[in-house]
């Protein structure tokens, strides 16, 4: 089908895909230049640290969003791979006094490792049993690394207090670098998902999770696939890990390695919209902010109230916007083409 | 044409449990041609179809595609030499646009998505869907959905397409545009093999039909030839009496 | 390791094997019905557990006596969680999976919410009960008589389903149902009647389990959580909607993990359960009696 003259319409197609995947990248620009500017208005250390919270939680979720948005294999075991990277990350600096900005690269590559070897099997479930699988593994990895003395058990692992550095990620004083270093790996996450999106993985994703029979008669390596997204997917989920390890500076198995951990990567995808560019950095913004005000205002002495307003959220948002909330926009952007 | 036909189905035989589908089927597909895979329900054409697209592998057989055993290769690897297949039940990617469906196919040939783009606009044209290129593929309309499934294979530049029943369900004037659009793939070069059901569309369309009845080839030839044979008769005539 | 000991390990084991059982049947008659998975199953147990706990503080009847109420409690309570928000979330027209795995765990979080609210998250147990602490002596092998009590109750739980799905109208409107839900509608059945009614047996028989359980576990917000995974590893391996292999798993995952405790650390005894599970389902993708 190569004709030499191509007619008007796919000429008239292709530079309007092509001028709105670059309006895609200024607003992006411009919405990334706001966000680096926040630290002015927002002094209070209090809510700096809610803002550091919600960058990584957006990061990580659409690290997540890779292979449970994407390609549509939801894993539910994504603590895993936050943990590799955050116990990774600790011990090579902690023990070897190794930077931790090569730990965080080590702790990435062992998670895209470790998908890859799990993916192996894993692929072969489908659906829930999928699910229960990642599931099943992350708690195995939780309660291997609790009776693990030289991870240092159930006691963790504390960080030496050492003077504020870029080197060292540590800033003890002053915590707006961790603000930037969050915004910097939003950032890098949104760039991979946004190229990666107009790329032939990005297409073949979408068509595995579509449907994968007719998937594989357009050539497409299904298992592959997934495996590629699962790799990709945990290697920037262990950059999180240990950027979190180094910004609270102590880990020990509850406090990287939970069930909630996982639950959180999967939920601001699931409400921004699953599978979208946004969907993960606006599910983040509203999720992250109210769980965070909620423990501190409502969660105090464990009422459970934080528990009742988030878990009425979550049934909320699934029920009334199953496609997310920015299934909103799109929605009002169709009906404009219509009228 | 030449002498050595695309496909060669050698002695292929497949069962399912103690249910035997294919028993020994010999068929050879030429190069450039149409060819009707026809047969009552249950006659085991749906089972040679995928088995050719290598949805599953035959118990037994081997299947020789331009020279080469093919038989142990798996869908995506048949589609990259040169086999693409529609589906009976549409299966589009529902949460995909017209045009990103298409693409989709368009990268087994071309790696980057400029490439794979372009080729898909050229495919939709050809198609007949480009006023669709933008819509969600769940919008699409039955006969719209089938020929996206075309659109989608032809995507992947085939040499030989495996259509599945795509005139079925379709009213007289869209099965028209259906038999129009079969008759112009063929015209670029691509050997067809359709299933279909309906006799009255397959017939005038096709170069020569292959009659599949209990799992076996009952006859073979041109479509004229088909039609006369009495055991075809007698098989289409036994489905109607249990039919009716 | 003596003969004796082992037969006590067997025993212990074989009897909290038949508790896991009786704790994951809901779930996988409930998924078996319509294919959907209650990530609030486990918070369904908590609630059976404080709701005995409750009964017992207010009425001071012992919990054995209790269960019935527990039991009708809990039915009443899964047929309102499907009229209220199940049956909206399977209306989705997209990500149907992702609304019903987010809507029931937002739900699991909400209980957990209630009950830390009304109950503080404190532990709380059920002292000077008829069977609590009494254990029987067999022959040198001991057990305690809840346990012995979980057991026998779960065995008529499951001899009772069975009647059930194979003699009565209702049993056999439910297996229509997971056959086809389009004939269904054909032969007049009310597809939302038997959803509700199957989401009330499914919590009505974790409820049992939990008026079980209160009488020898700790009760707290979370307790749900320890025994959610179980459940859900206990379906998975006997394989979604299998009722027969809910009852088998339940009993091999008792075992395996009574077994582990004698090997590993006992932190680590459910590592055995999760590595069988594993093994058993990389092999057969859809369980021991799963449909393909």
């Amino acid at each position: 089908m190569t004709s030499a003259v191509l007619p008007n319409s796919v000429l008239a197609n292709e530079n309007a895909f092509a001028s709105r995947r670059r309006n895609q990248l200024i607003i992006a620009g411009l919405i990334f230049a706001a966000v680096a500017a926040l630290p002015r208005f927002v002094t209070d250390v209090y809510m700096q640290n809610v803002l550091i919270l919600t960058l990584m939680f957006a990061a990580l979720s659409q690290s997540w969003n890779i292979l449970g948005g994407y390609c549509g294999q939801i894993s539910l075991g994504h603590a895993l791979y936050f943990g590799v990277g955050a116990y990774a990350t600790t011990v090579l600096f902690v023990k070897y006094g190794v930077s931790p900005w090569f730990g965080m690269l080590a702790g990435g590559a062992m998670s895209a490792v470790l998908a890859l070897a799990l993916g192996w099997p894993c692929f072969r479930l489908k659906g829930h049993y999928f699910s229960i699988a990642t599931i099943v593994i992350a708690e195995i990895g939780l309660l291997l690394v609790h009776n693990w003395d030289y991870l240092g058990g159930a006691l963790g692992i504390q960080w030496p207090f050492g003077p504020d550095n870029w080197a060292t990620l540590q800033f003890a004083r002053d915590k707006i670098p961790y603000f930037y270093f969050a915004l910097g790996l939003f950032i890098v996450t949104w760039l991979v998902t946004y190229f990666i999106e107009e790329s032939r993985w990005g297409y073949w994703w979408r068509a595995v999770k579509d449907n994968p029979e007719a998937a594989a008669s357009l050539g497409v390596t299904v298992f592959e696939s997934k495996m590629a997204a699962a790799a990709i997917s945990a290697f920037f989920t262990a950059i999180g890990g240990a950027f979190y390890a180094a910004f609270v500076a102590y880990i020990d198995p509850e406090s990287v390695m939970a069930f909630r951990f996982s639950l959180l990567m999967a939920l601001p995808a699931v409400l921004g919209g699953i599978g979208t560019l946004w969907g993960p950095a606006v599910g983040a913004a509203i999720l992250i902010p109210i769980t965070e005000i909620t423990r501190s205002y409502a969660g105090g002495g464990g009422s459970g109230l934080d528990l009742i307003i988030y878990g009425t959220l979550i049934m909320v948002v699934a029920l009334a916007k199953p496609e997310g909330i920015l299934s909103i926009f799109r929605r009002s952007a169709k009906s404009e083409n219509a009228s | 044409m030449s002498a050595e036909p695309i496909l060669k189905v050698e002695n292929v035989t497949r069962r399912f449990g103690g249910l035997v589908a294919n028993s020994g089927v010999n068929v050879e597909v030429r190069q450039g041609e149409i060819l009707g895979l026809i047969g009552p329900n249950g006659a085991g054409k749906s089972t040679l179809f995928n088995l050719i697209a290598g949805a599953f592998p035959p118990s037994e057989g081997k299947f020789i595609f331009e020279g080469k055993d093919i038989t142990n290769l798996s869908a995506p690897r048949r589609c990259q030499l040169g086999i693409a297949r529609t589906f009976q039940v549409p299966k589009s990617f529902d949460t995909m646009t017209v045009i990103e469906n298409v693409i989709v196919g368009g990268f087994v040939r071309h790696p980057g998505a400029a490439a794979a783009r372009r080729a898909a606009l050229e495919v939709l044209d050809f198609a007949a869907l480009s006023h669709r290129a933008n819509s969600p593929a769940s919008e699409l309309t039955p006969p719209e959905k089938r020929r996206l499934e075309v659109a989608r294979a032809l995507a992947t530049q085939p040499r030989l397409l495996l259509l599945d029943e795509v005139m079925t369900g379709l009213t007289p004037s869209e099965a028209r545009l259906g038999v129009d659009l079969v008759k112009r793939v063929r015209d670029q070069g691509v050997t067809v093999v359709m299933v279909e059901h309906v006799m009255e569309i397959v017939m005038p369309l096709v170069d020569r039909a292959v009659v599949l009845d209990l799992g076996r080839v009952l006859a073979e030839g041109t479509p004229a030839e088909v039609v006369r044979d009495p055991r075809v008769i007698t098989a289409y005539l036994g489905e109607r009496h249990r039919a009716a | 390791m003596s003969t004796e000991a082992l037969i006590q390990v067997i025993a212990s084991g074989l009897l909290m094997g038949l508790i896991y059982a009786l704790i994951a049947v809901g779930l996988s008659l409930i998924f078996g019905l319509m294919d959907v998975v209650n990530f609030a199953h486990g918070e369904f147990l908590m609630v059976a557990m404080y709701a005995t706990f409750g009964l017992w503080l207010v009425s001071g009847i012992d919990p054995v006596l209790l269960a019935p109420a527990v039991t009708a409690l809990l039915f009443v309570m899964g047929a309102l969680v499907y009229l209220g928000i199940v049956r909206y979330a399977m209306r989705a027209k997209a990500n149907i999976g992702m609304v019903q795995i987010f809507a029931t765990f937002g739900l699991a979080i909400l209980i957990q919410g209630l009950s830390q609210y009304f109950f503080t998250p404190d532990y709380r147990s059920i002292s000077n009960t008829w069977l609590g602490g009494h254990t029987l002596n067999v022959f040198g092998v001991y057990l305690p008589w809840p346990q012995i009590y979980g057991g026998v109750i779960s065995v008529l739980v499951f001899g009772g389903l069975y009647l059930l799905m194979s003699r009565t109208d209702f049993g056999r409107a439910l297996e229509a149902t997971r056959e086809d839900q389009g004939a269904v509608a054909l032969v007049g059945i009310d597809r939302n009647r038997v959803f509700a009614l199957g989401w009330g047996l499914g919590a009505a028989l974790v409820g049992i389990a939990g008026a079980v359980l209160a009488i020898f576990y700790y009760i707290h917000p979370q307790v749900g959580a320890t025994f959610a995974l179980i459940a859900y590893v206990t379906v998975a391996l006997g394989g979604f909607g299998s009722v027969f292999g809910a009852l088998v798993a339940g009993v091999i995952v008792g075992l395996v993990e009574a077994l582990t405790a004698v090997i590993l650390p006992s932190s680590l005894k459910a590592v055995g359960v999760y590595a069988l599970y594993l093994g058993v389902v990389f092999v057969r993708p859809s369980g021991l009696f799963g449909r393909l």
